[in-house]
């Protein structure tokens, strides 16, 4: 019992002395972790508005989801496959295109949406407090399910083409993971960045665009020249595009370790401070908004 | 037991005196710090010339004890948003601490977050989950909510269909059924039909009194302010001028700090302004009876007289000159024209030359508070020189202030544009 009611207090917390919230300049949440689980169903509340809005007065609806990934893997195939005749590594190519087009759409996309989010949300932060968290968070909720549709998409693929993955396919979700470490990272830096300065709000279209083509996105990460390999993988879309190859083409792609050892770190700094930063920055958001 | 302990709460604002904030004058800020820095190395960092600091709030203290209800009053700018916002924790103070207990709620604007796309009934999940609400306990108040809004044959309709009015109800409705401690309002009142406000202030009634709740309530509404709080506090220029327990003193000296200035009371023609082939106003003006330009707030029972001069281009005989006169919430009072005491046409006299027209302004029969007059030019059945409501006319202002009457009995306003001394006898 004494160790429940010890858990409750540190869940919900046991009050400073005779008040439940004390409101003071500066003072960084310590409990902003008990805060988010506090508003846990906003998360999805957030993300369920955004899915079912996206959808409403369209013919089509949500197969709008499918027909975009499948155009953009048609359109890499045919550009990198045919026309520049890259290697493929005996995969087939649209599922070695597709199976790191889905990671890199899945990063380019929570990437896109988590630095609007704040300013998207700009209503509802001069009126209702709320960690602002909640905002870039559900973004990349609503995110996760357009990928769970694509990667319904490549299984389909996969049946086509006759095409066995490998059984590390059950390790997906770990580079899923690095993924949204890295989109979410360098989301919150732009997001709260962008309440302040809106400048940045035009930078990050250039950095998707850019990243798709530094990214083995269109390619295979071993065209790479060995020596740059290492200063390569820090952009952290490197190891987890790689990783996914690894895991659906399974042991005909080796997976470079030291490489993806570095993109894992590389996400997980950026998320690390990206999460900081944006805390720090939080407070002040209806002020600029 | 307090629920609301406020101690030395300051917020500040830098305001800059550019159009927008860009990165370019961050960095060129910034710069021109490191240069002085460099140059005057043991001075003092001082804030940058163009940056002026402005303090929504000062040295504010106060306590509230569970289950009061209070009203914050000051006019525009004198921090009263501010607080609220720092109290729901919108924005962060410069200074200070606040201690609450219990559960917040805060409801700066209905319907934050309502999404036009989404049906009533997805909005009322949506819009509670914003407001903080549990999912189970958005279950159990859902019949409360769709009942107290009225909206329940158009629960499956989206919001974007809805009037604004309907809107408005479903969003209170979600907001009254809240489950918290302490209730922060700010004018919610002040929209929806009459029918719905009464609603609303009835409910708000019943929170406070019988469930015990903390309400914390903003408004410029006085009648709703006595209605509801037993407790005023008054803030100006970001520091507290009084606080009481006597609301209706309490509202009678919130009434009477009404600044001079803020009342205009003369409109001049600049120049070229409704130039027209029948009359151009050149004065517009409201005048004591000792010929003075009027300032500061009325009695009921003082007088007062509008002026209207101009120059008469082409005589009309349907030329109507006068003004409307409209309440703080944009109310019509009444309407009249210089045409309106004359019974036949012939009778009227045509205006002719350049005319000052003088009228009595019936003060004993308007209520208490801030009165518009607007300009009323018209060639009756014809064209609108200068029309109320319209683009923008010449309007004046001017504030009526209490007591009512003479009568023990009638100290609290009551609602309503006019105040009547009805005459009763013994039938």
């Amino acid at each position: 019992m004494k160790v429940r009611s010890t858990l409750r207090k540190v869940i919900m917390g046991d009050g400073h002395g005779e008040f439940d919230i004390v409101i003071e300049p500066n003072k960084t949440t310590v409990d902003y972790f008990r805060e988010l689980i506090k508003f846990r169903e906003l998360f999805f509340f957030l993300a369920w508005r955004d899915i079912i809005v996206r959808y409403k007065q369209t013919v089509v609806g949500v197969a709008w989801s499918l027909i975009r990934p499948f155009l953009s893997m048609i359109v890499f195939t045919v550009v990198f496959g045919k026309i520049a005749k890259l290697p493929s590594e005996g995969v087939p190519y649209p599922i070695l295109v597709f199976s790191a087009l889905i990671p890199w759409q899945y990063f380019a996309n929570a990437l896109q949406r988590t630095a609007g989010s704040v300013l998207g949300g700009g209503g509802m932060i001069n009126k209702i407090y709320f960690p602002r968290l909640v905002l870039p968070i559900s973004a990349v909720i609503v995110n996760a399910v357009d990928t769970l549709i694509s990667f319904a998409l490549l299984c389909l693929l996969m049946l086509i083409y006759g095409f066995m993955p490998s059984p590390l396919i059950i390790l997906l979700p770990f580079f899923v993971m690095v993924a949204t470490l890295a989109a979410m990272g360098v989301g919150f830096w732009f997001a709260a960045i962008g309440v302040r300065y809106r400048d940045f709000n035009h930078i990050v279209p250039f950095i998707v665009q850019f990243g798709l083509y530094a990214s083995p996105v269109g390619f295979s990460s071993s065209i790479i020249p060995e020596r740059w390999r290492l200063i390569y993988s820090l952009n952290p879309m490197v190891g987890v595009i790689d990783g996914f190859r690894w895991c659906i083409q399974g042991t005909s792609v080796s997976l470079y370790i030291p490489g993806f050892i570095i993109s894992l770190i590389a996400s997980s700094v950026i998320f690390y401070y990206g999460q900081k930063f944006f805390r720090k920055m939080e407070r002040s958001f209806a002020d600029y908004i | 037991m307090q629920a609301v302990k406020i101690e030395n709460l300051a917020k500040k604002y830098l305001i800059r005196h550019q159009m927008n904030w860009r990165l370019y004058d961050a960095l060129g800020d910034w710069f021109a710090r490191i240069g002085r820095r460099i140059r005057h190395p043991f001075i003092e960092r001082s804030i940058p010339r163009n940056i002026e600091e402005f303090w929504a709030l000062k040295n504010l203290s106060f306590g509230v004890e569970k289950g009061e209800r209070v009203a914050i009053v000051g006019h525009n700018g004198a921090g009263k948003s501010t607080l609220l916002k720092i109290l729901s924790r919108i924005t962060a103070p410069t200074e200070g601490r606040i201690s609450l207990k219990g559960r917040v709620a805060s409801l700066l604007e209905v319907g934050t977050g309502f999404h036009p796309e989404l049906t009533g009934r997805e909005n009322i999940y949506l819009n509670a989950a914003i407001l903080g609400m549990r999912r189970h306990e958005i279950k159990k108040n859902f019949d409360a909510i769709v009942d107290f809004s009225g909206v329940e044959k158009f629960l499956d309709t989206p919001i974007k269909r809805y009037s604004s009015g309907m809107s408005v109800r479903l969003a209170f409705a979600i907001a009254a059924h809240l489950t918290s401690e302490i209730l922060i309002v700010d004018e919610v009142l002040a929209v929806g039909d009459l029918e719905f406000q009464k609603k609303c202030m009835g409910k708000m009634d019943e929170i406070s009194h019988s469930e015990g709740r903390t309400i914390l309530f903003v408004s410029h509404n006085m009648g709703a302010v006595l209605q509801l709080c037993s407790r005023i506090i008054c803030l100006e220029h970001g520091q507290m001028v009084f606080d009481t327990y006597d609301v209706v003193d309490g509202a009678n000296r919130y009434m009477s700090l009404a600044k001079v200035d803020e009342y205009i009371s003369e409109w001049v023609n600049p120049g070229g302004k409704y130039e027209n082939d029948y009359f151009k106003p050149l004065r517009f003006g409201l005048y004591r009876p000792d010929g003075s330009k009027n300032s500061g707030a009325l009695r009921r029972s003082d007088e007062l007289f509008v002026e209207i001069e101009g120059v008469v281009k082409k005589p009309n005989k349907a030329l109507c000159v006068g003004y409307c006169m409209k309440d703080q919430a944009g109310n019509v009072i009444y309407w009249t024209y210089q045409s309106d005491q004359v019974k036949c046409p012939n009778e009227i006299p045509t205006l002719e030359g350049h005319v000052c027209l003088r009228s009595r302004v019936p003060l004993e029969i308007l209520n208490l508070g801030k009165k518009n007059l607007e300009l009323a030019i018209r060639i009756y059945n014809g064209e609108w020189i200068a029309a109320p409501g319209g683009s923008k006319p010449p309007a004046l202002t001017f504030m009526v202030e209490g007591p009512v009457n003479d009568s023990p009995y009638w100290v609290i306003p009551r609602t309503g544009t006019n105040a009547i001394n009805g005459t009763w006898k013994l039938a």
